[in-house]
């Protein structure tokens, strides 16, 4: 009849609306947190070494090696270049000791995504972050590698093989603020300087990856709940900003307690979730027996995301309370 | 008039590219009447109108050819001089073909007018009987018969009115437009629905993304001290009704309850307008205003048509399509309806027809929900698509009622946002039927 209906090269769509769509997509999301992640191994590689990228790399082909392997044995679509196993292995990389077995770590990532993801159908359906599952179990299963810290290459200063926290925990010694701060510190490979996890999780959040409530929310916790013991007693208990900087607070923070999947999908759901993060960790931290906690308390909180999604459902609109 | 703005909004929402900068610049154009035009009985919501005239009958432009039947309803007008070659079922841009009038121009362009009432004399009750004798209908998409919201019962409260010029949706500028090239006429049929409903106070509603109108409103407003100019920010859906409520007068509309339920009556810019031509022109309902646009399209425009110009005659008239298009749609890209066949006709209240490319579209591979929680974040009701859309995916119908399934108006924000390029909105719709026909089940048992 005219123009657009008879010329047969318009193929056009049916669909209902709408009929646009953003420019977010699910591998966009992925492959941004990557990008996120490569100050922090860059500090890693600075700091412990060039040699290092073994273990980063290990954990990445084990983790999307693994992921293949099972869909494959499932007959489903191979979707590792959705860049999620990828991140995972880069995730639990990032948070093992340095010098840390290549032989072990791929044993860690196998675990990260094979009962940390795959068990429970794959991405989207897991209950824990599989990184963490990963590192937990490495923990239970290879104590003492676990803890064996290889000497930072910049720490002049120390010649213990301990972390910030174990030293102030069992030796009562602290650790200078700008050290802290950069890095040249003894730590998990890429969780030693606040300023790299900083630039990748501020830039997180800025594109709208991660939501700001959930790091916001840990960290004015962790200065809360911190803060009321140390204002309590100062000789006894150190500050919370001290305890902002150790560990792998600020990377727990901004991209392991982060993760979509395994966080809260309402508006107040990630405050409590975040808030309750860093009350864990500051019971660990201060009274427990290990010196770190934000493995367990992210791990813990995970468990209770379903629960805290169901009681914390927006008011509808019009619905008066 | 006083105005006042600029951070009234409503929480959740999405800023989709506007790509109005295609016709914002272009004032309307008249297109020459069409050979033929296809009039259904129903353009409006409620009851079809009884047609008046057979097969055969010579009608005049301006001519009424079919009546209001019941209450909620609304009359039908020739908008052009020729022949009625058939009464019966005829394509409609809603996919279903529905009664219509078919009429065969004869190139004569003289027009029958309605008196012409005069503006500073006119009383509430006449203004009422010539906006449903004229037969306009609401613009704002949903076509809700205009006299209706002029008559509420007795026993409500109204405290405003508000004029809808938000044009959230993206490519449209057909409001936009006519704020600034009609802004005298859009104020004096804000006025003359004021005066029908006896009110004191009316807001006009602009976002912020249309300066020039809001300057041209302004003046045009000037000597009225109870109009007011709301400026909101812009933001999709900020011209959904329950938001724009909200922004103005920070009122919650409720679940299935109607603005009127909170002393608002609402209107759309196109409305104002086509309540000043009926009155004070004497014009009935038998043109409509359109953008037609997007970078399918060869020479988008902003028009005025004949009421029942095939969807076909209009795209050609703006250059026709580019070998690109991928989609064509009436209404707005986020709540508008995608078109099969173009001999479907302008409707009163079509506001725009699109054509877009796979690159506007913009679609994704589709994942399983992340659970990122972004559709939470962005819904202007507070609701939980990816749950809605889950339980109404598993047949879960009770649940997803629970959860306010039937709040949700469709706006498509967290289909649009969804990075899982999971389809929300189309999933909550199924649901949302689902929910009606489980309840009209439970009334029959």
């Amino acid at each position: 009849m005219t123009t657009i209906t008879a010329n047969p090269s318009y193929r056009l769509d049916l669909t209902s609306s709408p009929h646009l769509h953003s420019r977010w997509s699910t591998k966009q999301a992925m492959w941004l947190v990557i990008a996120a992640l490569i100050p922090s191994v860059v500090s890693a590689l600075i700091y412990f070494g060039i040699s290092q990228i073994l273990i980063i790399f290990v954990c990445i082909f084990f983790a999307m090696g693994t992921e293949a392997l099972i869909k494959f044995i499932r007959k489903r679509e191979i979707s590792i270049l959705d860049g999620s196993a990828a991140i995972t292995g880069l995730l639990l990389a990032l948070i093992l000791p340095p010098g840390f077995s290549p032989v072990f770590a791929a044993v860690g990532s196998v675990v990260a995504i094979g009962v940390g993801k795959e068990v429970f159908g794959g991405l989207g359906y897991n209950i824990f972050n599989p990184a963490l599952v990963g590192r937990a179990f490495l923990q239970a299963a290879f104590p003492v590698q676990m803890t064996t810290w290889k000497i930072n290459n910049y720490n002049i200063d120390s010649v213990t093989t301990a972390t910030p926290l174990s030293m102030l925990k069992f030796d009562g010694k602290s650790t200078a603020f700008g050290n802290l701060f950069m890095g040249n510190i003894n730590g998990s490979l890429g969780e030693t300087s606040a300023l790299a996890i900083l630039i990748g999780g501020i830039a997180l959040v800025i594109v709208g990856v991660v939501n700001y409530r959930v790091p916001l929310a840990m960290i004015l916790g962790l200065m809360l709940f911190g803060g009321v013991f140390w204002l309590v007693d100062p000789v006894k208990f150190s500050s919370p900003v001290f305890h902002l900087f150790a560990g792998g607070f600020l990377f727990g923070a901004f991209f392991m307690a982060t993760d979509w999947v395994t966080s809260p999908i309402t508006a107040k759901g990630m405050w409590i979730y975040g808030l309750m993060i860093s009350l864990i960790i500051i019971m660990v931290r201060l009274f427990g027996g290990l010196p770190e906690g934000v493995m367990y308390a992210i791990l813990l909180m995970n468990a209770f995301v379903p629960l805290i999604n169901r009681y914390t459902r927006p008011r509808i609109f019009g619905v008066k309370k | 008039m006083s105005i006042f703005s600029s951070f009234k909004t409503f929480r959740g929402g999405v800023h989709p590219p506007e790509f109005k900068e295609l016709t914002r610049d272009q004032s309307f154009e008249i297109m020459p009447d069409p050979k033929r035009v296809i009039l259904p009985l129903r353009q409006h919501i409620g009851k079809d109108a009884k047609p008046l005239v057979k097969k055969g009958v010579e009608v005049k432009a301006g001519e009424i050819i079919a009546e209001s039947d019941g209450f909620i309803s609304s009359p039908v007008f020739s908008p052009v001089n020729g022949k009625v070659i058939s009464v019966g079922k005829e394509t409609n841009s809603s996919g279903f073909p529905k009664e219509a009038i078919v009429i065969e121009t004869n190139g004569s362009t003289d027009t029958q007018k309605l008196e012409k009432l005069e503006f500073s004399t006119v009383t509430g009750a006449e203004i009422i009987e010539r906006v449903k004798h004229a037969g306009i209908v609401g613009q704002g998409g949903a076509a809700f018969p205009t006299f209706v919201k002029l008559t509420p019962n007795k026993d409500r409260i109204i405290d405003y009115i508000i004029l809808n010029g938000c044009e959230c949706e993206p490519y449209l500028t057909r409001d936009e437009r006519l704020m600034l090239d009609r802004s005298h006429d859009v104020v004096s049929g804000l006025l003359l629905m004021m005066k029908a409903l006896e009110l004191k106070k009316g807001y006009i509603g602009v976002e912020d993304n249309k300066p020039e109108a809001i300057e041209a409103l302004q003046k045009a407003a000037a000597p009225f001290s109870e109009i007011e100019l709301a400026v909101v920010r812009t933001k999709y859906p900020q011209g959904a009704e329950k938001m724009l409520i909200k922004a103005v007068t920070g009122r919650e509309v409720p679940p299935g309850k109607l603005p009127l339920d909170v002393g608002v009556v609402i209107q759309n810019i196109g409305t104002a307008v086509a309540v000043y031509d009926s009155v004070v022109k004497g014009e009935p309902q038998i043109t409509a205003s359109v953008t037609v646009s997007g970078l399918g399209l060869n020479n988008p425009k902003n028009l005025i048509v004949k009421v029942g110009t095939p969807l076909a005659d209009v795209l050609e008239f703006c250059g026709g399509a580019k070998e690109n298009a991928k989609r064509v749609i009436v209404g707005g890209p986020m709540m508008g309806f995608a078109q099969y066949d173009f001999s479907a006709p302008i409707m009163k209240a079509t506001s725009g027809i699109l054509v877009l490319t796979e690159d506007e579209i913009n679609t994704h591979e589709q994942t399983p929900c992340l659970k990122c929680g972004m559709c939470v974040e962005v819904c202007p009701l507070n609701l939980i698509p990816t749950k809605l859309a889950r339980y109404s995916q598993l047949d879960k119908t009770e649940e997803a009622e629970n959860l306010g399934i039937s709040v949700c108006m469709e706006c498509g924000t967290c289909t649009y946002t969804c990075p899982a390029n999971i389809p929300l909105v189309q999933w909550i719709r199924l649901g949302k039927q689902r929910v009606n026909q489980m309840n009209s089940e439970k009334k029959t048992a």
